[in-house]
């Protein structure tokens, strides 16, 4: 059976490196949709130069691993400025799901007709009212979804900080692993503590899709 | 940075050796997990009264954590427990675990997604439940599933990267272990296994988009009823 004592004796531990887990991935919310959202605008911007940046962005960052990116920040960079785990990890988990999150709202706002735009436009509105009051709208409900399992995979990709000390719940259950010698048990508590988070996100979104779905 | 001493045959030597490794480790999980992954898609699909939701509960479990987590726990935590793995075997049981999961959710949307009017009108044609799901289910669903699974395959090659953590010698833990020796190659080091991960991948997704757009016109062309019996699509029957 479980042991509970490792939860009774490090609660403490879980709980810091629950909540720097759940500011990774708020932190990393926000910067990647920020970044994902200019990434996208620029895809499908009317001009060649910035829709060419944008793709490369995308394709290369797509095809890369997280770890990867993750080190350059923490090992990488480090001949020239050091950053701590944290602001490595943190930067690093934007960028990468930045370029996820750029796709899908290039994928929804080009899933909203043409016609539609050529409507908005002719009828008298600017391409800035037309995105605004049109497009925009309409794409948003497409886009929710997949940005809400860029969340999920967020809330769980920011266990690459655990590699580069970045103090979140991976850091201190390895932290607890090396301390007590118990692997079993305190990584089975790691994981309640992640279903905790992911479980009622994926539920919430799949009821948002089917929702969103509906509302056609 | 010193590129030209990053790029010593030494160097490049030691990278392509972990590269094979993390080819090895990839293939052999992309095939362990696509076999699991498309057992447990179907057991969910086909709604079997206890096995579907224990299926169910576990796969949701597992795609809920992170990966990094599964590969400690298959590596120090099941050693504990007294299954006690080497480091490429557990490396493998890991990536199997996670995409195992992950393709299970895509084979079963992609199962779904076959309108149920067609399973009914085949068996009142009088095909068998089998020969309903092998002819007229299947090579429907497989094609709408390539473009995730390929996407999939895709994660899976990146995720391989992840075993650094257990010290499997893949690509990057020699990148790391000749960048440790001297900090001037970090970022030629990190250019490099960068630009081949990007290359395997893109190759693999520019595969996937040629063969979704050849599957798709071949649709097309059975839809206007040319009767030319698609060949790529027969032999996935038969294979």
């Amino acid at each position: 059976m479980l042991d509970f004592s490792i939860l009774t004796t490090y609660y403490d531990l879980f709980f810091k490196g629950f909540l720097t887990t759940i500011e990774v991935s708020i932190i990393g919310l926000i910067c990647s949709f920020i970044l994902g959202v200019i990434v996208a605008v620029m895809r499908i911007a009317p001009l060649r130069i910035l829709n060419y940046f944008g793709t490369c962005f995308v394709e290369f960052i797509r095809n890369i691993p997280l770890i990867i990116i993750v080190f350059f920040f923490y090992h990488g960079l480090s001949v020239y400025i050091n950053l701590s785990g944290f602001a490595a990890g943190t930067i690093g988990l934007s960028i990468y799901t930045a370029a996820f999150i750029a796709e899908a709202v290039r994928a929804g706002i080009q899933s909203v007709d043409k016609g539609q735009m050529e409507a908005a436009r002719s009828s008298g509105l600017k391409y800035i009212q037309a995105m605004r009051y049109v497009i925009l709208p309409q794409a948003v409900k497409i886009v929710i979804p997949p940005i809400g399992n860029q969340f999920i995979n967020l809330v769980k990709n920011s266990s690459i900080l655990g590699v580069v000390a970045g103090m979140e719940l991976m850091y201190f259950a390895d932290y607890i692993h090396e301390k007590t010698y118990v692997t079993f048990d305190t990584y089975i508590f790691a994981a309640m503590f992640y279903l905790v988070l992911t479980i009622p996100l994926s539920l919430f979104v799949n009821y948002l899709e089917r929702r969103l779905a509906r509302s056609y | 940075m010193d590129f030209i001493g990053a790029y010593s045959s030494g160097n490049l030597g030691y990278l392509f050796k972990g590269f094979l490794i993390t080819l090895e480790v990839a293939v052999i999980s992309i095939i362990l997990s696509f076999l699991i992954g498309s057992l447990l898609g179907t057991i969910r699909y086909a709604k079997i009264p206890v096995l579907s939701k224990v299926v169910a509960v576990i796969v949701e479990t597992i795609r809920n954590l992170p990966l990094l987590l599964i590969i400690f726990f298959v590596y120090f935590g099941l050693r504990e427990v007294g299954l006690k793995l080497e480091i490429i075997p557990a490396a493998i049981m890991a990536l199997t675990i996670f995409e195992s999961a992950m393709i299970s959710e895509i084979v079963r949307s992609g199962l779904n997604s076959i309108e149920k009017g067609q399973i009914e009108a085949a068996r009142s044609s009088g095909l068998t439940y089998i020969q309903t799901m092998w002819h007229i289910i299947l090579p429907q669903a497989l094609k709408r599933m390539i473009p995730p699974l390929v996407s999939q395959f895709i994660s899976l090659l990146k995720d391989t990267s992840l075993a650094v953590v257990i010290t499997l010698p893949e690509m990057f833990h020699n990148a790391q272990g000749i960048y440790n020796g001297n900090f001037n190659f970090v970022i030629p080091l990190f250019l490099l296994v960068a630009i081949i991960y990007f290359i395997v991948n893109y190759a693999l997704s520019l595969v996937a988009r040629a063969l979704e757009k050849r599957l798709d016109t071949e649709g097309k062309h059975r839809g206007r009823g040319s009767g030319k019996k698609p060949k790529s699509l027969s032999g996935q029957l038969s294979s």
